[in-house]
C-alpha cells in the first residue's frame, strides 16, 4: 500500500466507516495517520473530557460530523448532581472559530444552552443535522434558532431531553424556504405549537421520512399531516384520542391505509384504546414499535395490537402487557431482535405485571433475540438458565429486578447461576446489567466467560473485592464499568491500575473505596482523571485518607484536569 | 410472598418492639443497624471509638427487609476500628446462608450509610408521596437532603426501636440523630459522604399496615426521570380520556339550535358541569360567530369563547338534556354522577325556547348559568 499515491489510499479509506477501524488504520504508520486524519469526516467522542475541541480540530480539519457524550451513564438515574459538567458550549465556540464545516452534531447527556444553539445555527452554513439525546439546559428558543437559521436543515431530532418550553413559535420559525427536512422529532417537548405551521411545514417537506409529534398534536391534525406525508417511514403519534364514530376518525382510517411505508411507530402519549383499530393496517409492516410511553393502553389493547405485527424486529413496551401478552409476542413476532419492557409502576410490587415467565416465553419464541432490557418483579435461576439455552445471540442483556437484591423466589438462592448461564452461552455479549441478589460467584462467571463484554453495570451485588477483581482481570474488552452500592474497595481498585487506561471510564458510588486509594491512583496514573463527587455540606477533603468516598468517577484523558468542574468535585 | 419471608417479618416486627433485650441476647437476630457515617464512632461524642465499639456490637439494631435474617457476624465486621472509619464490608454474607438475609443486609447497610433509615414514618411519607404522584420526583432535586419529604433523613420516629438502641449507645448520638436535617448530622462526620445519594427506607415494620417491604433507593430502579415524568403525565391525562368510574366512554349527541350539524361528547371525560360547559363552548363557539375554523390560534379562540360566554352568561342559551324517560331537563340540577347516568342527549337551546321548562326552573337556570357556567369561578 505504501507504493500507492495518497489519493488512492484515501479512496480505500473511504470504505472504512467504523470508528474503531479508522482508529486502527491511523495507528499503522505516519503516512496512514496523515491520510486518515485529513480524510476523516465523522468523529465519535465517548467522553467529552477525554480531549479538547482544539486538539480535535487540529487533527481533523475535514470534520463534518461530531458525536459527543458528556455525563456518565448513572447521571440518568440522578446519581450525578446537576451542573456536574458536560457542557457543549466550549465545543461549539471552538468549532465556530475554526474553519470546520460542521454539518452534523449528535449529543448525549450534555448540557446545551440556547446561546450554544444559536451560535451553532449561525456558524455553519451547511449544518444539516442536530440530534440531542437526554440533554438539558436549553429552551424552545434555542430550538427556534436552529429552525430559523439552518437553511439546509435535514434532521432535528430531540429525544428525551429536558427542554423548558416557552410555548413560543419555534415551529413557525422554519422559513418558508425550508424544504429539506427529512426528520423531525419533537415528541419530548411539552408545549403548544402552531398546528397550522406544522401542517404547512410538512406540506413543503417532500423528503420527510420521520415525524414524531408531541402530545399536543391532536388526532385531526395527525390525519391532515398524514395526508400530506404518506411517504413517512417513521411516525410518532402525539395524541390519539377521538370518538371512533366521528368523521375525522374515518378520514384517519382512510389515510392510514395509504401510508404503507411506515415501518416504525411510537408515541401514543395520549390514547383512546378504542381508536387503535385504525392502526392495524400498518402493523403488518412495522419493524419497530415503541409503546413505552403509552400507559393509556392496557394489556388487552397491547396484545391485540401486537398480534398484527408479524414483522416486528424491535419492541418497546410497558409491563402491563403481562406475561400472557409476552406470550403472544413470542408466538407472533418471530423476527424480534430487541425487546424492552419498562415498568408502568416501578414501586408497586403488588401488581406483578411481568415475571420470569414472560421472559422465558419470549426466549423460546424469538430465536433472533439479541438485545434485551427487562424490568420485572422477580426472576429465577431456572428461568435464566432456560433463556440462556434458548438464546445464544445476546449482544445486550439488561435485567432489572425492581426490588434490589431480590433472590430467586423459588429457591431463595442468589441469581449467580442464572446470570452465569447467560454469559456462558452468549459469547458475543457486549453489554450486561445485573440485578437481584448476587454474590462474588457471578463475577467469577463474568470474568471467565464474558470475553467480549464492553459495558457492565452492577448494583447491590457481590461480597468482597474478589468480585470486582474477577471482572477487571477477566474482561479484557471492558470499556465502561459502573458500580453502585457494592462492597468493593481499595484492594480491588488498586490491583491493576493500568487497566483503567484501556477503559473509557469507571464509576463507583457507595462502595468502599477510600480517599487515600483514589489519591494513590490519581498520582500513579497521570492519564486518568479521578473525580470525587462530594455533595455534603462540608468540603474538607484535605483530611482523612481513610474517608470512604461516596462517588468516584474516573476516566482516561489526554488533556488532564478539566477546567469547568463545579465546587463539589474534587479532582485528584 | 413465600412463607419464610413472612415468618421472618414477624420476627423482625417483634424485635422492633423490644429491641434492646433481643438485640443484646440474640446477636444475630432482630434488627441491626449498620452505620457507615461512623456515627457509631460517636465522633460527635468522643474521639475514641473503642469504648463505643462494644456497646454497639451488643446493641446492634438492624433494619432489614421482611425476610431478613441475620447471618452470623464475622469478626472483621466490628463496627469500629480506630484506624479506619469503616472497615466492615457492606455485605457480611456467609455464602452458605440464606440468600435473603444477605439481601436485607445490603439494603440496610447502604441505607444507613447515607443517613438514618427511617423505618416507619419515612415509609408512610414516602408511600404517600410516591404512590400518589406516581413519580420519583422527590429524588431528583440535588437539594433533596434538605427536603423534609425525603426519606431516611435522620428522623427517628418516637417508637422506633432504632432510637432506643441509639440512646443506649450514647446520648450524644441520639441528640444529633433527632434532628430533621441530615446535613447537621453529616457535618459531624469527618467523612465526605453524600447525604442525598441514598435515601433508603427499609420497611421492616408492619405496624403501619402497609404492604411489605419496599426499599426506596435513590437511582433505583434505573429509569430515566424523563420517562417516569412523562408516564405520570400521560397516566393522568389518560385517566381523563378513558373516564373515571364506569366502563368505556359515554358518548351523547349534542345539538345546538341553528347549528348545521350535531356533535358528540364523551361525558366520562368530564367530572364537573364546569368542564362540560367549557367543552361545549369550545365546540360550539364557531357556530355562534358563524365561523367554523379549525386553525384555532389562541386569539380566535378567546374571541369566540368570550362571545359565547357572553351569550351564555346573558342567558341567551341554556343547556338541556334528555333523560331516560324522554323528558327534557335543565342541566345542572342533579349531582354530576347522577346526571351522567341518566343523560341520553344534550341540547343547547335558546332561552326563549326553554319556556316549556318550569318558570322557577327558568329563574334557576338564570342563576345556574351564572353559577355553573360562569367563568372566573
Amino acid at each position: 500500500m505504501n507504493y500507492f499515491p495518497d489519493e488512492v489510499v484515501e479512496h480505500v479509506f473511504d470504505f472504512i466507516t467504523s470508528h474503531k477501524d479508522r482508529n486502527s488504520v491511523s495507528l499503522v504508520c505516519k503516512s496512514w495517520y496523515k491520510i486518515e486524519r485529513y480524510s476523516r469526516q465523522r468523529v465519535f467522542i465517548g467522553n467529552c473530557y477525554s480531549i479538547t475541541p482544539q486538539r480535535l480540530i487540529a487533527r481533523f480539519p475535514g470534520l463534518k460530523s461530531l458525536t459527543l457524550k458528556g455525563k456518565p451513564h448513572f447521571a440518568d438515574f440522578n446519581l450525578v448532581p446537576h451542573d456536574w459538567g458536560g457542557f457543549v458550549d466550549p465545543w461549539i465556540k471552538a468549532l465556530a472559530k475554526s474553519r470546520i464545516g460542521l454539518e452534523e452534531l449528535r449529543l448525549k447527556r450534555m448540557v446545551v444552552s440556547d446561546d450554544s444553539l444559536e451560535l451553532l445555527s449561525k456558524s455553519f452554513p451547511n449544518f444539516k443535522s442536530l440530534v440531542l439525546v437526554s440533554c438539558d439546559g436549553f429552551t424552545t428558543d434555542g430550538v427556534a434558532a436552529i429552525a430559523a437559521n439552518c437553511r439546509f436543515l435535514r434532521e432535528l431530532d430531540l429525544q428525551e431531553n429536558e427542554v423548558e418550553d416557552h410555548r413560543g413559535h419555534w415551529l413557525s420559525c422554519f422559513p418558508e424556504s425550508c424544504t429539506s427536512l427529512v426528520s423531525l422529532n419533537f415528541a419530548c417537548l411539552k408545549g403548544e405549537i402552531n398546528l397550522a405551521s406544522l401542517e404547512r411545514l410538512v406540506a413543503r417537506s417532500p423528503n420527510l421520512k420521520s415525524l414524531r409529534l408531541n402530545r399536543v398534536v391532536p388526532l385531526d391534525t395527525l390525519q391532515k399531516l398524514l395526508m400530506r406525508a404518506p411517504q413517512l417511514v417513521d411516525l410518532g403519534i402525539g395524541s390519539y384520542v377521538d370518538d371512533p364514530s366521528s368523521e375525522v376518525f374515518s378520514k384517519l382510517k382512510a389515510v392510514i391505509q395509504l401510508c404503507n411505508s411506515i415501518r416504525s411507530l411510537s408515541g401514543f402519549l395520549e390514547v383512546a384504546p378504542c381508536c387503535m383499530s385504525a392502526i392495524y393496517p400498518i402493523c403488518e409492516n412495522l419493524t419497530f414499535l415503541n409503546l413505552s410511553y403509552a400507559p393509556g393502553l392496557q394489556g388487552n389493547d397491547l396484545t391485540k395490537l401486537v398480534q398484527h405485527c408479524r414483522k416486528l424486529q424491535r419492541l418497546w413496551i410497558l409491563d402491563c402487557i403481562g406475561d400472557k401478552g409476552l406470550g403472544v409476542v413470542a408466538s407472533t413476532c418471530k423476527e424480534l431482535q430487541e425487546l424492552r419492557v419498562f415498568p408502568s409502576d416501578p414501586f408497586d410490587a403488588g401488581n406483578a405485571a411481568v415475571t420470569e415467565e414472560g421472559l422465558v416465553l419470549i426466549s423460546a419464541g424469538c430465536p433472533k433475540l439479541n438485545s434485551l432490557l427487562y424490568f420485572c418483579h422477580q426472576m429465577t435461576n431456572a428461568a435464566l438458565i432456560t433463556v440462556a439455552k434458548n438464546c445464544t445471540n445476546f449482544i445486550r442483556f439488561r435485567l432489572c429486578i425492581l426490588d434490589p437484591v431480590k433472590a430467586d423466589p423459588v429457591t431463595n438462592q442468589p441469581l449467580d447461576e442464572g446470570f452465569g448461564a447467560i454469559v456462558r452461552s452468549n459469547k458475543s455479549l457486549k453489554r450486561l446489567s445485573l440485578s437481584g441478589l448476587l454474590t462474588d460467584q457471578v463475577f467469577l462467571y463474568i470474568g471467565m466467560y464474558a470475553k467480549k463484554l464492553e459495558m457492565l453495570s452492577i448494583a447491590f451485588a457481590g461480597d468482597s473485592n474478589k468480585g470486582m477483581l474477577y471482572v477487571l482481570n477477566g474482561c479484557k474488552k471492558l470499556r465502561k464499568l459502573e458500580i453502585r452500592d457494592c462492597p468493593f474497595g481499595d484492594v480491588a481498585l488498586l490491583e491493576d491500575m493500568g487497566k483503567y487506561e484501556t477503559m473509557r471510564s469507571l464509576w463507583m458510588s457507595s462502595c468502599e473505596v477510600t480517599l487515600g486509594a483514589c489519591k494513590i491512583l490519581a498520582k500513579k496514573m497521570s492519564s486518568l482523571n479521578v473525580e470525587i463527587i462530594n455533595e455534603s455540606e462540608q468540603l474538607e477533603f484535605s483530611l482523612d485518607d481513610r474517608l470512604l468516598v461516596d462517588k468516584m468517577y474516573l476516566y482516561r484523558t489526554l488533556v488532564g484536569h478539566r477546567k469547568d468542574k463545579p465546587e463539589y468535585v474534587l479532582l485528584l | 410472598m413465600s412463607p419464610p419471608l413472612l415468618g421472618v417479618e414477624e420476627e423482625v416486627q417483634s424485635s422492633v418492639s423490644s429491641p434492646t433485650v433481643e438485640c443484646i441476647s440474640e446477636n444475630g437476630m432482630g434488627l441491626k443497624e449498620r452505620n457507615y457515617l461512623g456515627l457509631s464512632d460517636c465522633s460527635s461524642v468522643d474521639s475514641s471509638g473503642v469504648s463505643s465499639n462494644l456497646n454497639l456490637k451488643a446493641t446492634e439494631l438492624r433494619l432489614g427487609l421482611p425476610g431478613s435474617q441475620s447471618p452470623e457476624r464475622e469478626t472483621e465486621l466490628c463496627l469500629l476500628n480506630l484506624g479506619k472509619l469503616d472497615e466492615k464490608p457492606l455485605f457480611p454474607l456467609l455464602p452458605s446462608k440464606d440468600g435473603i438475609c444477605s439481601s436485607s443486609q445490603k439494603n440496610v447497610v447502604t441505607g444507613n450509610k447515607r443517613g438514618f433509615s427511617d423505618t416507619m414514618d419515612g415509609f408512610s411519607e414516602v408511600k404517600g408521596y410516591v404512590y400518589t404522584e406516581k413519580s420519583w420526583m422527590f429524588h431528583e432535586a440535588g437539594s433533596d437532603s434538605e427536603s423534609p419529604q425525603s426519606v431516611g433523613h435522620g428522623k427517628y420516629p418516637g417508637n422506633s426501636g432504632v432510637n432506643v438502641i441509639l440512646s443506649t449507645r450514647s446520648p450524644g448520638v441520639q441528640a444529633s440523630v433527632k434532628q430533621d436535617e441530615p446535613a447537621n448530622v453529616l457535618q459531624e462526620q469527618p467523612r465526605a459522604t453524600n447525604g442525598t445519594s441514598l435515601k433508603q427506607t427499609v420497611i421492616s415494620d408492619n405496624n403501619t399496615g402497609a404492604p411489605a417491604a419496599k426499599a426506596q433507593v435513590v437511582g433505583w430502579p434505573p429509569i430515566r426521570p424523563f420517562r417516569t415524568k412523562t408516564l405520570a403525565a400521560s397516566s393522568k391525562n389518560n385517566d381523563e380520556v378513558d373516564g373515571k368510574p364506569g366502563p368505556g366512554a359515554l358518548f351523547v349527541k349534542v345539538s345546538m339550535d341553528g347549528a348545521p350539524y350535531l356533535r358528540k361528547v364523551d361525558l366520562r371525560t368530564y367530572s364537573t358541569y364546569q368542564e362540560l360547559s367549557s367543552a361545549l363552548e369550545k365546540m360550539f363557539s364557531c357556530f355562534t360567530l358563524g365561523q367554523c375554523g379549525s386553525n384555532g390560534t389562541a386569539g380566535k379562540e378567546t374571541l369566540s369563547e368570550s362571545r359565547l360566554k357572553d351569550l351564555l352568561h346573558g342567558s341567551e342559551y341554556v343547556v338541556t338534556y334528555k333523560d331516560k324517560d324522554g323528558d327534557w331537563m335543565l342541566v345542572g340540577d342533579v349531582p354530576w354522577e347522577m346526571f351522567i347516568e341518566t343523560c341520553k342527549r344534550l341540547k343547547i337551546m335558546k332561552s326563549s325556547d326553554a319556556i316549556g321548562l318550569a318558570p322557577r326552573a327558568m329563574e334557576k337556570s338564570k342563576a345556574n348559568n351564572k353559577k355553573e357556567f360562569g367563568y372566573g369561578c
